[in-house]
This record gives C-alpha cells, sequence and structure tokens, in this order.
C-alpha cells in the first residue's frame, strides 16, 4: 500500500467514527464496536513480536490487565484524566515487555512463551493479593460525568479507541517497512544467519518486546471505564490471549495488515455470533478457527488472498 | 519463631505435593523433555484424565486410580493421532517454533471450552475409602488422599524411568532425543518412534488426573495453573533426565507448601514461576541436564 493511500484511508477511518457518533443513535453499536477495537489492538500489538518475530506471547491477558490495572490505581491515587492513564499503562506495560524479553529472550524461543503464560499467572497472583485496587473482589469504577462534546461517554470512549487503534496500526506499518522491521523478519526467518549478518538480535526483540506490551497496556488502560467493574478473572481472562493469537494467525502474521484484517473479520463474527447464538459457542468457535488455520493455511488470510488472487493478476 | 512440628509438618505436605507433582509432569518430562514438543495442552490432558476418573467413579463407583489406568489406552490413541497431526502440519515443515505452540494453546483452549459446555465450571470430586482418613506418626500427619497419589505417582514415575532406560523401545526414544538423524541412518524410523513416545506421554496424563481429582475438586481451568508449574519443573530436573525431573517436582513441593504455610495459599502460584525464570537465568541446562 502507498503511503498516501495509507495515510488518507487512516484519517478517512477516523473521520468516519466521528460522523458514526453523530449519526448513531443505539449505544451497542458502539460497545460492539470498542470491544472489536480493543481486540484489534491487542492483535496488532501480538503481531509486532508473534508475526514479525517468530516469538510467541501466550500472557497478552497479563499485559492487557495490567493496563488496566495502572488506570484502576492512579486513578484511585491521583484521579488522572484518561490521556495520562493510557501513557501511564503504556510505560508500565512497556516495561514489563521489556524485563520479561531481557530475562527469557537471549534462551530458546520457546521458554519466552513459557515465561509469558507463567507472567500472566504470577502477575494475577500479585494483584489477587493486592488490597488497594479491589484484591479478588474487584474494583468498581464510576463512569466520569464528562465525555468532552459527545452525548454520551461510551461515545468518547470508541473514538478514544479509534484514534488509538489507528496509531497502533500506523506504528505496526512503520515498524514492518522499516530497516528495523526488515531486521525483525531476518530474525523470524533465521536468526542465525541474522546475528551473523551483524543484526543486533537481542536490541531487536527487546524493541519490539516493549512496543508489545506497550501497546498491550494502551488497549487495557480504557477498560475500567468501559465496563465499569474489573476483577482479576475478567481481567485475566484467557480468552484475551486466545484472542490476540488467534486474530493474527487467521488473517496472516507476515503482514502489518494480517492481524487488521483478522482482527475485523473475526472480532465482528464474535460480536454477530454473542447476539444471535450464544458467548460460549463463540469462545469454541475461535479456539477451533484458530487450530484449522494453523494446520491448513499457515500464511493467514493474506497468505491465500496472496495465493489465489496473486495466481489471477498474472 | 517458627514452630519445629509446624515446620516439619509442611516439608512433609510438600513432599507428598511434590511426588503428585511428578505424575503430572512426567508426561511432559517425555514429549517436551525427551521430543522437543512444547505440550502447553498437557494439563488440559490431565483434567480430561480427572473427568474420566470422575465419571467413572460417580457412575460405575469404580476407583479412581483404576479408572485412570483404564483410560491410559485410549489417551495413548489420542496422543498419538495429536502427533500425527503436529508432524505433518508443523515438524515436517519445520514451522513447530511460532505455529507448533499456536497449535497447542488452541488445542487446550478447546478442551478446556468443551468441558466448560458439557460440564459447567462447578467443581466435581470423586469418593473413595482414602479420599478422608490420615495417618499420624507423632506430630506429623499424612493424609491418605496426598499420600496414596504420592505412591501411584512415585510407581508411575518408577516404571517409565525403568522402560526408557532398559527396554528396546525406550531407548530408541532416548535415541531420538539425542540424535535423530544418526537414528535414521541406523534403519529406524523416527516418526513412528516420536509418534509412540507421545502417546505415552499423553497416557501419563489419564493417571496423572485420576490423582489430581482425588487430591481435591476440579474444575476445567485448574489445568492452566499447572503449565507453569510442569514447566518449571522439566526445566529445573533438565530436560530428557527423568530423575532430575522427580527431583525438581519435590523441591517444587517443598517450596511451594512453605510458602502456603508461612507467607499464605494465594502467593503458591508464583513460586513455579519464580523457580522458573530463576532457573532460565542461572543454570537454563537445570540440575541433571542433557547438554
Amino acid at each position: 500500500m502507498k503511503p498516501a493511500v495509507f495515510w488518507s484511508s487512516l484519517v478517512a477511518a477516523l473521520i468516519a467514527g466521528l460522523v458514526f457518533t453523530e449519526v448513531g443513535q443505539n449505544d451497542y453499536y458502539f460497545n460492539a464496536a470498542y470491544v472489536v477495537l480493543q481486540a484489534l489492538i491487542m492483535a496488532v500489538a501480538w503481531n509486532i513480536l508473534g508475526g514479525f518475530t517468530g516469538y510467541v506471547n501466550f500472557g497478552s491477558a497479563g499485559f492487557f490487565a495490567v493496563g488496566a490495572y495502572t488506570t484502576i490505581a492512579l486513578n484511585k491515587a491521583f484521579g488522572l484524566p484518561l490521556p495520562l492513564l493510557i501513557a501511564a499503562a503504556a510505560l508500565v506495560c512497556g516495561l514489563i515487555g521489556l524485563g520479561v524479553g531481557y530475562l527469557t529472550l537471549r534462551l530458546k524461543g520457546v521458554y519466552f512463551a513459557i515465561a509469558t503464560l507463567a507472567m500472566a499467572i504470577v502477575i494475577e497472583t500479585l494483584v489477587n493479593n493486592w488490597a488497594y485496587v479491589g484484591g479478588a473482589k474487584g474494583s468498581y469504577m464510576l463512569t466520569p460525568e464528562t465525555h468532552l462534546w459527545f452525548d454520551s461517554y461510551i461515545k468518547m470512549l470508541f473514538m478514544v479507541m479509534l484514534a488509538l487503534a489507528l496509531a497502533s496500526v500506523a506504528v505496526s506499518r512503520a515498524l514492518s517497512s522499516s530497516r528495523l522491521g526488515r531486521g525483525l523478519a531476518a530474525i523470524r526467518d533465521d536468526e542465525v544467519a541474522a546475528e551473523c549478518s551483524g543484526v543486533p538480535t537481542l536490541r531487536l526483540k527487546l524493541v519490539s518486546t516493549t512496543v508489545m506490551g506497550a501497546m498491550m497496556g494502551v488497549a487495557g488502560a480504557p477498560y475500567p471505564f468501559f465496563v465499569t467493574f474489573v476483577d482479576p478473572v475478567s481481567a485475566f481472562n484467557l480468552f484475551i490471549a486466545v484472542n490476540s493469537i488467534a486474530m493474527p494467525m487467521i488473517g496472516g502474521t507476515a503482514h502489518w495488515s494480517g492481524p487488521v484484517l483478522g482482527a475485523l473479520l473475526v472480532g465482528t463474527a464474535q460480536e454477530l455470533i454473542t447476539v444471535t447464538i450464544s458467548s460460549e459457542l463463540n469462545v469454541l468457535l475461535v479456539g477451533i478457527m484458530l487450530v484449522l488455520f494453523i494446520t491448513l493455511a499457515p500464511q493467514g488470510i493474506v497468505g491465500l488472498a496472496r495465493k489465489y488472487l496473486g495466481r489471477r493478476l498474472r | 519463631m517458627v514452630s519445629v512440628d509446624l515446620f516439619t509438618n509442611a516439608v512433609v505436605a510438600g513432599l507428598l505435593l511434590g511426588g503428585f507433582y511428578a505424575a503430572v509432569a512426567i508426561g511432559l518430562a517425555i514429549t517436551f523433555g525427551q521430543l522437543d514438543i512444547v505440550n502447553i495442552a498437557h494439563p488440559a490432558f490431565v483434567i480430561v484424565g480427572s473427568y474420566i476418573a470422575y465419571i467413572v467413579n460417580t457412575r460405575l463407583g469404580l476407583d479412581p486410580v483404576l479408572a485412570g489406568l483404564l483410560a491410559t489406552p485410549f489417551f495413548f490413541i489420542v496422543g498419538a493421532l495429536v502427533y500425527r497431526v503436529y508432524y505433518a502440519a508443523f515438524e515436517r515443515t519445520g514451522q513447530e517454533s511460532l505455529s507448533g505452540l499456536a497449535f497447542f494453546f488452541g488445542v487446550m483452549f478447546i478442551i478446556e471450552v468443551v468441558l466448560i459446555l458439557v460440564y459447567g465450571v462447578d467443581y466435581r470430586l470423586v469418593s473413595a475409602v482414602y479420599t478422608v482418613g490420615t495417618l499420624s506418626f507423632g506430630f506429623v500427619d499424612l493424609p491418605l488422599r496426598m499420600l496414596v497419589p504420592f505412591v501411584v505417582s512415585i510407581a508411575l514415575t518408577g516404571a517409565i524411568w525403568l522402560y526408557l532406560s532398559r527396554t528396546f523401545m525406550g531407548r530408541a526414544i532416548q535415541a531420538v532425543a539425542q540424535d535423530r538423524l544418526a537414528l535414521q541412518l541406523m534403519g529406524a524410523d523416527p516418526v513412528r518412534i516420536k509418534q509412540f513416545a507421545f502417546g505415552l506421554g499423553i497416557a501419563t496424563a489419564a493417571i496423572a488426573g485420576s490423582l489430581l481429582i482425588i487430591i481435591g475438586p476440579v474444575e476445567p481451568s485448574v489445568g492452566r495453573q499447572y503449565i507453569g508449574r510442569i514447566f518449571a519443573i522439566v526445566v529445573l530436573g533438565g530436560m530428557g533426565s527423568i530423575q532430575g525431573m522427580f527431583i525438581a517436582a519435590l523441591i517444587l513441593g517443598i517450596v511451594e507448601s512453605l510458602v502456603t504455610t508461612f507467607v499464605g495459599p494465594s502467593w503458591a502460584p508464583a513460586v513455579a514461576f519464580g523457580v522458573l525464570l530463576l532457573t532460565l537465568g542461572l543454570r537454563p541446562s537445570g540440575l541433571f541436564g542433557r547438554q
């Protein structure tokens, strides 16, 4: 995609969102769109490490929950405004990403994957024991009175999420098409060869875990305002982790557009299934789709499209 | 001041708990330790074993351990089939690192969701003569519901250890772990051996599951707490070493029990992660590693 086309479509999406908040009447649509956008940020963030470098992060829910709990703690302590809370969540989660990466990325990728999974469990244990943010009982969050020029708070939250999602897509694209992105792709294809050719593999991997962590924190930061009640079970939900792996895998991991495509398709389908059939079935369906796509179409939808459309174009 | 009998009881309880952990971890010691297959779905198979023990126990009144033992052939077949899929989709194409991990993650998730859909999130338990009652030696208490899994686990670990070190097939499995190419040059088929070994690893989950539900009530998401634990045990024990795995399981059990007694039960899940990170940071080859 050419830069001009890319940037104008981002602006177009933003304007469409603004128009939608003026025209849309039913709050449900904004709720549903918020959930899809949240999943989109998580998927794009996961892909920065998983898709670009080939290191699997199973602890997405941990980063997400740390973002949410950063909001709760700082809001309770200082009553900071939302933009500052988001920035703080990005900082905290970025540092956690850096720390976990520093400890485990020097070893085989397998250990990194297991460490992220275990990390999510440990952070959940910490939060369960931290009475200030509600511990295992969870904590309530009051919806603020002010919502700028929007009719309702959820409309404002939707616009915040849309802006964050577009920003994360821009970051992901910038990373993948830069010198750094080529280094990451080299790590994915052959880490030893990359190291031998002078690619600073450890530094690049640390950059991508940090960006991934920060982005997931950003996705989690507005969550307490969205649901108004957060407890460890909902914030550390395994479903969040599964979604953020399944969406890039289904969309295609090699290209920045894969997770966006996957998140929009799978996220919208999930909302439809949850409303029309049942939420349990929706959860099961994601698991089955994940396994089917990995085994039968490892390149995802983007890969399938390239294969068939590319042949026709030739 | 820590009282002697409280400390002794915590250590004994930890030994029993660690012995049980060995039964859960031994399947992973085969699949991950010997075959390098990162089977994070192993605890999910253990939970399936628990539910089979639960169903057989409540419907037919059979002993849970016997039920677990009877289920092993089915688990073996399922494990062999899972390895077939894994081999065809990932190992043959060299994509096991990213896609293989996500594959087992998906399998784990599907098992958990199906169990929740069928049985709900209620805790299930079994009844047997030994689920209540305690042996006491002076001030040391040995609850039977911990002692029976401990004994069964030692028997299981011993049997697997003998099998791997004494029989032809067991040695072939270890040979696959050491040098796949050399094995191929000897005229053996590494894929068939790995398929058999993976089935064996999953089969142990049936027994481990029956032990898990003897120790306490089980619900579908319990398995997740064991992922960190069993990987910590296998890594600490050293990849591919059964004795190392057993000692590591005892160490983890004792540390967790001490933390539960003196710090608080809600901190116990963090112990495994601490052990795992320390091992990876200080001595990645583990206590008795093959490298």
